[in-house]
């Protein structure tokens, strides 16, 4: 089914089946029919079947539904938004924040702290940097915005912590220089699609 | 039919009795503790999830910790609530539940070991009390039951407990008059209310059970007995979606946990009697035993299969199903089995 099917809010026009119910009885002798049919029809027997067949299902064709949480974990999807994380470069292991302030301006909820300074090379230095989770909605502009798919959403949901400010500064965010091998390029909103190389044009240079 | 099971086993004494007692408390009071273990764990499978699994193994020991839990929770009575009769209503859906089982046969007859001080040579019956009217008292019993959830409902000021007393009300009295009615065909074809002359009629087999001579009282008592036992599509008493917790609503901690342990007594209760009365009850010898646990045991699992099936039905769907539908032909059975036995 399409979704214009859904979309389709025009009462009548739709493609509705209509189940065939047959008609409600009214006299007596009907009724006391529709009672007698109904009774040994074994419905109630499919309803036990349905469940047996379930727990069956469930204890010997290994499709228990139960995650035991905190022991095992679902895979989350590349796009889901959690705590945010801060890539660094694969080559050099600098940060790759180049100080735009770009998240700071879009984040809807002013969540987003930052400061910057000339740092001895004459580049862009963070001096700053915190995100005031009491206050992000998680929305996934500061993400989407950055021009170096520095400031990202990560993976990490289980954000119970005794301080508020336990996820919040930089340093936090940032992945650790020992873990560079494993950082994980981000997939999310912002990132570049998969068929990127496809959709690239040449630069007309006859202007 | 005389009862001849008395004159060739050992005297049954006062001390054998009292032993029966403790143990017939003991044992199913841990059962109907064990039995929302299973509950739980049955329900669960049959939703596909794994039920309760951090307490021991498997969740084995949730019993304990369910039983913690409710032992030293504070016993709280609410302001309103006439307090006599709102702490005695638990003790009597209990009390009546192993009032019934005393006239039940639970477990195999046997004889405490010579070698066991004071008690040595003491015979401990199946029955506690081997009444020759012995389903007329636990039907009785059972029926007296119903007051439990009445009073309790009425005492605790609570319009939620009104609502499921009431409920109480008509659901135990209309189908107390189908259960009598669905077994009074067995008990015209055996001709006694002993659950022993029971067995006995029934000891040739699979062929002499009573089921197949009997098979509309069986659905009709099976009915009544959900209905009786307060099982699933006859839960409204306590119905969560409708009235909260119905006639419990105010109730915690051990009072709570009483009409809970009633409740289970109730469910073994009928199952042992649907086992003796219709599907042949126990033989003889230790494996004999086996046969009605597995009876008993299958009649319990059902009621656990049909509450993860069934729905819930309305209060007066009930009523209409009782009344107009069940009664009607239970009647029709009993006339019907009078002239066959007349002809």
């Amino acid at each position: 089914m399409g979704l214009e099917q859904f979309k389709n809010r025009n009462v009548g026009t739709q493609n509705y089946k209509t189940l065939d119910l047959g008609k409600t009885p009214t006299r007596g002798l009907d009724k006391f029919k529709q009672v007698v049919n109904r009774t040994f029809k074994g419905e109630l027997f499919v309803g036990l079947w349905v469940t047996l067949r379930e727990m069956i299902n469930a204890l010997f064709r290994g499709e228990m539904h139960t995650v035991k949480y905190p022991f095992e974990k679902l895979p989350i999807s590349p796009r889901y938004r959690a705590i945010h994380d801060m890539l660094r470069l694969l080559e050099s292991g600098h940060y790759r924040c180049i100080g735009c302030g770009l998240c700071e301006k879009i984040c809807i909820s002013n969540c987003i702290t930052m400061d910057t300074r000339y740092d001895e090379n004459q580049r862009k230095e963070v001096s700053e940097y915190t995100i005031n989770f009491g206050r992000c909605i998680f929305c996934g502009y500061c993400a989407e915005v950055c021009p170096e798919l520095a400031i990202v959403h990560g993976p990490r949901y289980e954000n119970a912590s005794e301080q508020r400010a336990s996820f919040s500064l930089f340093e936090d965010m940032l992945t650790p220089i020992d873990k560079l091998n494993l950082q994980q390029e981000y997939e999310g909103f912002g990132a570049v699609s998969p068929n990127a190389d496809d959709n690239i044009k040449q630069t007309p240079l006859a202007y | 039919m005389e009862t001849t099971l008395v004159e060739n086993l050992p005297e049954v004494t006062a001390v054998g009795v009292l032993i029966k007692a403790i143990i017939i408390l003991a044992v199913i009071s841990a059962i109907a503790g064990f039995g929302t273990y299973i509950e739980r764990k049955v329900l669960a499978f049959m939703q596909r999830r794994l039920g309760p699994m951090h307490v021991g193994p498997y969740g084995l020991l949730q019993l304990a910790a369910d039983g913690i839990k409710l032992f030293t929770k504070e016993d709280i009575v609410p302001q309103n609530a006439n307090k006599f009769i709102f702490m005695i209503a638990p003790i009597i859906t209990a009390a009546t539940a192993f009032i019934a089982l005393a006239a039940v046969p639970v477990f195999p007859d046997f004889t405490i070991p010579e070698f066991i001080p004071l008690l040595g040579g003491t015979f401990v019956p199946s029955i506690a009390a081997d009444l020759n009217i012995g389903i007329l008292f636990v039907l009785g019993m059972m029926a007296s039951g119903l007051y439990g959830p009445l009073l309790a409902g009425m005492s605790q000021a609570n319009k939620w407990g009104i609502i499921g007393a009431a409920r109480t009300a008509v659901q135990f009295l209309s189908y107390e008059v189908v259960t009598g009615l669905s077994i009074l065909a067995p008990i015209m074809i055996v001709g006694s209310l002993s659950f022993v002359d029971f067995n006995n009629a029934q000891s040739e087999g699979i062929g002499s059970w009573l089921i197949w001579q009997q098979p509309v009282a069986f659905v009709l008592f099976l009915i009544a007995g959900f209905a009786e036992t307060n099982r699933t599509p006859f839960d409204l008493l306590e119905h969560e979606a409708e009235v909260v917790s119905g006639y419990a609503t105010e109730y915690s901690g051990m009072r709570w946990g009483m009409f809970f342990i009633g409740e289970y007594a109730n469910m073994i209760t009928i199952s042992i009697i649907a086992a003796i009365v219709f599907l042949g009850g126990y033989s003889e010898g230790t494996l004999g035993w086996l046969t009605i646990v597995l009876k008993v045991g299958f009649f319990f699992l059902l009621m656990l299969w049909v509450r993860a099936s069934w729905p819930h039905i309305r209060p007066d769907q009930l009523m209409w199903l009782c009344w107009k539908v069940l009664m009607p032909i239970a009647v029709i059975n009993v006339v019907i089995t009078g002239i066959v036995m007349m002809v």
